[in-house]
């Protein structure tokens, strides 16, 4: 091949995509895929900018320059849907680490595999329920007549609580959400890491005269910490994202819980469905996908730096 | 270890054993409680509440489903062509593409990786997806409404691209001596021996693609279209949904005698999820393989 270097740069440019033509032909659907689903929508971020108008469709539209970010910006909503999201994807960092870790070493000791493998399937199956189903049942417990809370709470003789209608209790049903559906698998993820852990340490260890406490801190955990950190920053990169389902299906869409369930995700769909409003739809979007990605590129910059092979990219 | 110390051991695990047992129990105690309501008499549920075991077993709920079983059929029909569409479909392009970015001597492999990967990073939001999929495509109320958004996930094309690399070279070289193209080492050589990662992928897919309403909800609004899931989400919103289908069915509903609601709200659930929950967790070992397999870099 290096014989033929010599003709111009079109020639070779032929040439080689003649060579790589079969490859290139493999890659073609996916890469059309990308293209039409994918980057075509990036483009059209400039609605953001526009007086949209089905009428006129997205290049139509006439220019309004940042007028639909200023009714944004000005509005009560962006400040109660960032603090949302960041406050919720936060407590959800620090739960979904410490909690899934220590399960994972209290399933570590356990030596009979039975039980293991029942506790392991009671924590897992809620990841296999989409969070419709996880919204059922929240409503049985939840439900203002019949519910299974309000039920206890009036045998205690306490008062029942109308709770799609109470905002401040979902600061603790969304988290508890969470934790539920997501800590098996986090857990599972953690334990087949402490799989590689050589039973040769606890052996030295023992002899050493260390008591299980001891074993647990200063062996196992430190076998769990790339894994955690690898988790963990992307989890951060991740923390303009919410979980759309969860905000979205627990509170049932009930407009007294916006106050603690409003995140961005859910109110862009809230303006683009139900209130059409196209303008303040798009600046959330915009606001969402630009400080997001910003923040995805910096918290890789810093991995980057620390530790090279913990990058993501 | 010292036999002295071996009770102390024994008594420290059951206190673990009886931690965690409590917890297996709150674990489960959501579905049980969907149950149970689903096979509660509903006089007893306006009189009591819900209650986690029923005070009288009854299976109107379930009767009524079955006898005009039309709605939940369309839906899991709707479902299963959905799911194994966007299945297999998925499982086709994104293996393609995976072969060839695994294949070293492929000159625009690394700009083509970037040009994937740089969608997982970056996305133009929902807004724009949205008039896209409706003002333009106009896909709206259609099956490949359903169906498409669910192929575009690009990370499992870089697990299925590490895995193919580790199949050695020589045998994509000694097939080539052989005289076969691109497309046939694909077809009869990589994918026979890609079968465990190909599992995997398909798995955890066909679990998102089951469990998908998001699409359904932007892009369709006739009911015969309705995914189970999405039929799930407009039955908790509303409970007339449950209404449909029973227009024409034999039982009839009166005022002393009407729908029960909530039982059959929650035995719609149990019918709709129930088959997905007794299936899935026999492979659970491939969802924690489908995240923890290979790496995004190179």
């Amino acid at each position: 091949m290096d014989r033929e270097k010599r003709p111009g740069s079109i020639a070779r440019f032929l040439k080689d995509l003649g060579g790589n033509l079969p490859l290139l032909l493999l890659t073609l659907p996916m890469a059309a895929y990308v293209f039409i689903f994918n980057y075509l929508p990036m483009g059209g971020i400039i609605i953001a900018f526009k007086n949209y108008r089905y009428d006129e469709g997205i290049l139509g539209s006439k220019w309004i320059g940042l007028e639909n970010f200023k009714f944004f910006f000005t509005s009560p909503d962006m400040w109660r849907i960032t603090r949302n999201t960041l406050g919720y994807n936060a407590l959800f960092i620090v739960l979904g680490l410490v909690i899934p870790v220590a399960f994972a070493l209290l399933f570590f000791g356990i030596r009979s595999k039975t039980a293991l493998k029942i506790h392991q399937t009671t924590m897992f199956f809620p990841h296999f329920l989409s969070w419709v189903v996880v919204a059922y049942m929240a409503y049985s417990f939840l439900n203002p007549q019949s519910g299974l809370l309000n039920v206890m709470l009036e045998k205690l003789g306490l008062v029942p609580v109308d709770w799609y209608i109470k905002a401040a209790p979902w600061a603790a049903i969304i988290p508890i959400a969470y934790v539920w559906k997501t800590v098996g698998m986090s857990t599972l993820m953690y334990y087949a890491a402490l799989m590689g852990v050589d039973h040769e340490y606890f052996e030295a260890a023992s002899l050493e005269g260390a008591n299980k406490w001891q074993m647990t801190t200063k062996i196992t955990l430190p076998f769990l910490y790339p894994l955690m950190i690898i988790l963990t920053v992307l989890a951060i990169g991740h923390i303009f994202y919410a979980d759309f389902g969860l905000f979205y299906q627990l509170p049932m869409n009930s407009s007294m819980l916006y106050a603690t369930t409003d995140v961005i995700d859910t109110y862009v769909i809230r303006a683009l469905r139900e209130n059409g409003n196209i303008a303040m739809a798009s600046a959330a979007d915009f606001y969402k996908g630009i400080v997001g990605f910003a923040l995805v590129l910096l918290t890789n910059a810093i991995v980057r730096k620390r530790s090279a092979e913990n990058a993501l990219f | 270890m010292a036999v002295r110390s071996k009770r102390k051991i024994a008594v420290g695990e059951w206190v673990v054993h009886a931690y965690l047992a409590v917890v297996s129990l709150l674990f489960i105690l959501p579905l049980w409680a969907v149950i149970s309501i689903s096979i509660s008499d509903e006089v007893d549920i306006t009189k009591y509440g819900f209650s986690l075991i029923p005070r009288n077993l009854d299976f109107t709920s379930y009767r009524y489903i079955f006898e005009s079983p039309a709605t939940i059929l369309n839906a899991y029909k709707v479902t299963i062509i959905v799911s194994g569409a966007a299945l297999v479909l998925y499982l086709l392009v994104s293996s393609m593409a995976a072969y060839a970015l695994s294949r070293s001597n492929f000159k625009y492999g690394k700009a083509i990786s970037f040009y994937l990967f740089f969608t997982m990073l970056f996305n133009g939001g929902l807004v724009p997806y949205y008039i896209l999929m409706n003002q333009y495509l106009h896909l709206r109320n259609s099956y490949l409404a359903l169906i498409l958004p669910l192929i575009g996930n690009v990370w499992y094309i870089f697990i299925m691209r590490t895995n193919f690399r580790q199949i050695p070279d020589a045998i994509v070289e000694s097939a080539k001596i052989d005289g076969a193209g691109e497309l046939q080492i694909y077809y009869k050589i990589i994918l026979p021996l890609s079968k465990p990662v190909l599992a995997t992928v398909g798995l955890l897919q066909l679990l998102a693609n089951w469990n998908a309403w998001f699409q359904a909800m932007l892009f369709i609004d006739k009911s015969e279209l309705y995914p189970l899931q999405y039929l799930l989400q407009t039955i908790l919103r509303n409970a007339q949904e449950l209404s449909r289908g029973f227009e024409n069915s034999m039982v009839s509903f009166t005022a002393s005698q009407p729908l029960p609601t909530e039982s059959m709200r929650m035995a719609m659930a149990v019918i709709a999820t129930g088959p997905m929950l007794l299936i899935f967790p026999f492979f659970q070992k491939y969802f924690v393989k489908g995240l923890t397999v290979g790496s995004v870099k190179g």
